[in-house]
């Protein structure tokens, strides 16, 4: 328990850290440039040491409860004696599914979970007045990661190159973005970069880590890295396919409600 | 009194809500698949309590604390109608945040550690520390230039597309140029410069400046700065893996 406090403490103060050039910043431009006292001064202070508080409470409860197990799990999952693989045998992407399958579950479950992207869908409901839905955003920019993460692992075991994976993901965007509606286009293209944070990172740069030094032949620093790539750039290509996806749907009770009138008044 | 005690159970059920998927899939994959007992069955459950409450504090100190703070800067910013101002506040959150933050310090020195082992650089303590201080610098510029660019294009309402496609269509020539070894740990520093309080910060001062600046829709201007925060890293870091 005493080991639980120590922690607590270091992680605050290494948030606390974290926070002190964006409070030297703010207090900076407050002082020199806006030289007028922000409305509510006490409450955003407050709200400062909640930030800190549950953020510090968030990131020892997950070095406490889950990144062990899930580091773990993401090394056993690719040991090639769970595998029922033996030494000397060539690489079949088909016995790794398992890695596939954990891939998809952790990645999806992690984004679901991750502070940033709560921040910014809570946002993006604010502004948009409810017509975007926060959980929905969330569930959306999840199964990207998802996704992503899967096809990332499929990388890694098949040693494929990853520049051809990104370009596809770049050219599939570039293509979503002309179809798409253009309320929704800077919000995807921000859902990208705010996936892959304090959640996130550790566990699934544990599993590429795990995957490449367990493979033959794939070297843990050449083959390792990639996977938050997947994780930033396929997650914008489902909100912009979630976009699509209401876009029709929309159009589609429009057509029917339209027919609806149409039989009515014959 | 009763009402805000209200309102914190809510922020408690949904984080109950958004970690109930990790403890599912967790649980699944060692029960079912692995067959393992769950190890410190205690420590999990304090440590799962910590992240339920750290969770709920996070979300109610962004009502009170950082959404506030942003847009404030945001309007405060544009009343007093200094461009120069506006944009070195960017430029600084940009840099300020990106340089001191842990994911990218490891990153960098994963960098230079393969810089080394692939003899593109003497491999030594002081050679690997430079790159390694090279690099971080590099990825901090560039997200500072992004704010910095991500601001102007709000003031100007700009649509967004045409500068992602762009910076995509550079990413994909470069990296016929860069070094192979660089293109994973650039493609990868996209998403781990932007930490999860500056995330916030950013949004708000984004759409705090759209909802101000007469004729900018705070959708379809206000959000985007960080997904220039993202894109700009891979480009500087693969030119950076070119020139050292």
């Amino acid at each position: 328990m005493s080991v639980f406090f120590i922690n607590l403490v270091e992680v605050t103060a290494a948030t606390v850290l974290d926070v002190l050039p964006i409070a030297i910043i703010l207090f900076v431009f407050q002082a020199l440039v806006i030289r007028r006292k922000p409305a509510n001064l006490k409450r955003v202070l407050i709200g400062f040491v909640y930030v800190l508080l549950g953020l510090s409470l968030f990131l020892v409860g997950l070095q406490e409860a889950l990144f062990p197990i899930g580091k773990s799990m993401a090394e056993m999952l690719t040991n090639p004696e769970f595998l029922n693989i033996k030494a000397g045998d060539p690489v079949r992407w088909q016995d790794y599914i398992w890695v596939y399958v954990f891939a998809a579950a952790i990645g999806f479950a992690t984004t679901v979970a991750e502070p940033s992207l709560i921040a910014v869908a809570l946002k993006a409901q604010e502004v948009s007045g409810g017509s975007l839905k926060a959980f929905e955003l969330r569930i959306a920019v999840a199964i990207g990661v998802a996704f992503g993460v899967s096809i990332g692992a499929y990388r890694i075991v098949s040693g494929t190159p990853l520049p051809y994976y990104i370009m596809a993901g770049y050219a599939l965007v570039i293509c979503q973005t002309f179809l798409a509606s253009k309320p929704i286009i800077p919000l995807a293209y921000d859902s990208g970069g705010v996936t892959t944070s304090t959640v996130t990172v550790p566990v699934v740069a544990a599993l590429g880590l795990g995957l490449a030094s367990s493979i033959p032949g794939r070297s843990p620093l050449l083959d390792g890295f990639g996977l938050i790539a997947f994780a930033s750039v396929f997650p914008i290509v489902s909100v912009l396919a979630y976009d699509m996806l209401i876009s029709w749907l929309r159009g589609k009770n429009q057509a029917n409600s339209n027919k609806n009138n149409e039989e009515l008044s014959s | 009194m009763n009402k805000s005690v209200q309102g914190f159970l809510k922020l408690i059920t949904d984080a109950l809500r958004d970690l109930a998927p990790i403890i599912i899939v967790i649980a699944f994959f060692q029960i079912v698949v692995l067959q393992q007992p769950f190890p410190n069955i205690g420590g999990i459950l304090v440590g799962l309590l910590c992240v339920v409450l750290g969770l709920a504090l996070f979300v109610q100190g962004l009502e009170m604390g950082l959404f506030p703070i942003g847009e404030a800067m945001a309007t405060a910013m544009t009343r007093k109608g200094s461009l120069i101002g506006l944009l070195s506040f960017a430029f600084l959150l940009g840099f300020g945040t990106t340089v001191a933050e842990p994911a990218l310090i490891a990153v960098a020195a994963e960098a230079a550690d393969i810089a080394g082992q692939s003899g593109t650089l003497a491999n030594t303590v002081e050679a690997k520390a430079n790159y390694a201080f090279g690099l971080r610098m590099t990825v901090a510029l560039s997200v500072g230039a992004a704010l910095v660019l991500g601001v102007y294009r709000i003031l100007t309402g700009w649509p967004i597309q045409y500068f992602i496609i762009g910076g995509y269509i550079l990413v994909v020539i470069i990296t016929f140029f860069a070094p192979p070894e660089i293109i994973g740990i650039a493609y990868d520093s996209g998403g781990v410069t932007t930490s999860t309080i500056t995330v916030p910060l950013v949004t708000a001062l984004g759409v705090g400046l759209a909802a101000t600046i007469k004729g900018r829709n705070p959708l379809l201007d206000g959000f985007g700065l960080i997904a220039f925060a993202s894109l700009t890293p891979i480009i500087f870091v693969l030119i950076f893996g070119m020139v050292a």
